[in-house]
């Protein structure tokens, strides 16, 4: 995949240039692209000085942090332990049904990337998936197809 | 910024930086009895006096605001919604130990947290409430923020620290105490974010004030995210000492659709299942620590009997083998054969000895673990274990799940005043229902995976799980 990367530098502009901003500068890279392109990484670890081992071993310990590339619209089903007993696992079931992907995959058209995540604190309105930045609480079987609708 | 100094805001800090010395105030908080809200429980004005007392270049105050225990979102509604009350805490903590610098570590999961935390910071900055000379003193203090990403072991203090610092978040061995050394090697104060808005409000109406809420040993108030199946679910904020049932029955409404209560979890993945024989149980630190449970940082999910209590310790044990940070064997290899003798359970090939055998192991996960991950993980397991055998028994010996969840030990049936809607029919995602209009439908029992998309949409109580 090509990507512009001259957006990066107002990334490294932002925050001094030592290890402790590695995470924050990880984070602005993932959101940028959706992913931590490689060609991202090495140049992080020129800028920051931090060695290309360290940079990739945070890269995979933190969950944010993903090295593949995503969908255009991520869903995130929360199966933390509220969303977990009103019912998650069935709303995964269905969403990876429906998507005909797995958890942690994206759809071959790269529409969708389908993800679980533990608990993204709106455990009051359980069972909870997330589309994109929209949160959708109190989610039913019935409402599952809709939420992923491609529009 | 203008709102909360109409609420008084800040004025616990003029008072501190004015009135009184830095041992005043440490003595003000432990005068309190303020207990540590992010799970452990530790005395606050304690810790904040061994961290003051030790000679250093530098000394840090660190906010906790990682909240990983799912099914909990306190932490998140304070910070959105009182990020001075937190900014003006850690300022009281600072000048008390007499740090110059402070981090708030915020959960990745929470934009808007960080949002209005930025804000906060900035207003204060701009008004002179951070940075050089606070209020014509010669306090001086900053505040920065760092965003976690994704990790429930960097809630640990030690793991937290690293984070901060860029690394990879992997605990240490807890003889060397962060508040001795911590960021950077250098004495730090790490606070949970309810503990340390709780001090605001203790500067300035006074310890006295404070004690005359709560019990003696836990003073106060506490924050729970009320969740799961009970009619009202929310953030409520109680007296310490107050019941499960006075908070579930009376506060909560009562269990949805009024079925019979099971238990309620509490800690999180460090705590435990509370069954019904217990709720006039008093919510303090240490009578939840009594029955196996603990604290925590304040989720509180209520199970019904639709609730399957091995499923539910299957889930955290799950969550804990991916959160495990690998460091150390016993956390990293026993979770996950713990994890494993659930499965088996589960799915219904499990044999009583296996419940001798997850007793020893958990044992043995308890003491062997580096940090307290690894060694209240099992804390789930042997809870429900302890009060409720039976289930895990019934799933063994007559292979059945009473609560009707676990998909190998049941089966979905159509009975007989199925209305012929087909709702369940599209609903069904492996072909598995057929039928007409207004006639019977019936599953085919090969095709059906349990997955109970059935069950949820039928609106005529149609579907029996057995
Ligand atoms: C695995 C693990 C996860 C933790 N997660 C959190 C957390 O999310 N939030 C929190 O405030 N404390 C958490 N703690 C507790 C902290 O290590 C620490 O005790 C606490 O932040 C101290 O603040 P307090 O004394 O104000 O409670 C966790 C501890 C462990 C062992
Ligand atoms: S107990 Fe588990 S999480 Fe804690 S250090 Fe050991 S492996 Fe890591
Ligand atoms: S458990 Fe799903 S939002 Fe908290």
């Amino acid at each position: 995949m090509k990507h512009d990367f001259n957006k990066l530098t107002d990334i490294f502009d932002k925050y001094p240039k030592t290890q402790e901003s590695l995470i924050a500068i990880l984070q602005d890279i993932q959101k940028e692209y959706q992913y931590l392109p490689c060609e991202a990484l090495e140049q992080t670890s020129d800028v920051l000085d931090v060695p290309l081992s360290k940079v990739f071993s945070v890269s995979t310990f933190y969950n944010s942090f993903s090295l593949t590339a995503k969908g255009e619209k991520v869903v995130k089903i929360c199966t933390g332990t509220a969303c977990h007993i009103r019912g998650a696992k069935l709303l995964q079931d269905q969403l990876e049904n429906h998507l005909a992907i797995k958890a942690g995959e994206t759809t071959e058209d790269m529409k969708f990337t389908l993800e679980v995540v533990a608990c993204v604190g709106a455990c009051a309105m359980a069972p909870v998936v997330v589309v994109g930045d929209k949160y959708h609480g109190s989610v039913k079987v019935s409402r599952v197809k809709k939420l992923v609708k491609a529009k | 910024m203008k709102e909360y100094i109409g609420v008084d805001g800040y004025q616990a800090l003029a008072k501190v930086l004015h009135k009184m010395t830095p041992d005043e105030v440490i003595d003000e908080i432990i005068n309190s009895g303020l207990r540590g809200r992010g799970g452990g429980g530790f005395s606050a004005g304690k810790k904040w006096k061994i961290c003051k007392n030790i000679k250093a270049e530098k000394h840090y105050v660190i906010c906790n605001g990682d909240e990983g225990d799912p099914g909990a979102f306190m932490d998140r509604s304070i910070m959105e919604g009182d990020p001075h009350g937190v900014l003006e805490g850690m300022m009281i903590a600072a000048y008390a130990v007499g740090a110059k610098e402070g981090y708030i570590y915020v959960r990745d999961e929470y934009p808007l947290a960080v949002t209005h935390l930025e804000k906060a910071i900035l207003d204060c900055e701009r008004s002179g409430l951070l940075g050089e000379n606070i209020l014509g003193t010669d306090f001086s203090f900053s505040i920065k923020i760092a965003r976690g990403a994704g990790a429930f072991v960097c809630g640990e203090s030690s793991a937290l620290m690293k984070s901060v610092a860029g690394e990879v978040g992997e605990p240490r061995a807890t003889y060397i105490r962060s508040v001795v050394k911590g960021l950077y090697d250098e004495p730090t104060v790490l606070n949970n974010v309810e503990t340390l808005v709780n001090v605001p409000t203790i500067i300035r109406k006074g310890a006295d004030w404070y004690k005359s809420i709560g019990t003696k040993k836990s003073t106060g108030t506490k924050v729970f995210s009320l969740v799961g199946k009970v009619r009202n679910t929310g953030l409520i904020e109680v007296p310490m000492g107050i019941t499960l049932r006075e908070i579930i029955y009376d506060i909560g409404g009562g269990i949805l659709d009024d079925r019979p209560f099971k238990a309620v979890q509490t800690g999180g993945p460090s705590g435990g299942c509370i069954p019904e024989s217990m709720l006039d149980l008093p919510v303090d630190f240490d009578s939840l620590t009594e029955v196996g449970s603990m604290m925590g940082s304040g989720g509180m999910i209520v199970m019904d009997d639709t609730t399957c209590i091995v499923d539910v310790a299957k889930y955290f044990l799950e969550f804990l083998v991916e959160e495990s940070c690998g460091k150390c064997t016993p956390c990293r290899e026993g979770l996950y054969q713990l994890h494993k003798l659930l499965e088996k359970i589960c799915s219904g090939k499990g044999e009583m000895s296996d419940i001798e055998k997850m007793e020893r192991l958990s044992e043995n996960v308890m003491i062997g673990s580096l940090c307290g991950l690894g060694k209240s993980g099992p804390n789930p397991l042997m809870s429900t274990l302890k009060y409720f055998k039976d289930e895990y028994i019934a799933h063994i010996k007559d292979k059945k799940c009473p609560a009707g969840v676990c998909p190998e030990l049941i089966t979905y049936k159509i009975l007989d005043n199925c209305t012929g809607c087909m709702a369940c029919i599209p609903a069904c995602g492996y072909d598995a229902i057929e039928g007409k209009k207004k006639e019977v439908h019936v599953i085919t029992q090969d095709k059906c995976t349990k997955c109970g998309a059935c069950y949820a949409v039928c609106n005529f109580d149609s579907i029996l799980v057995s």
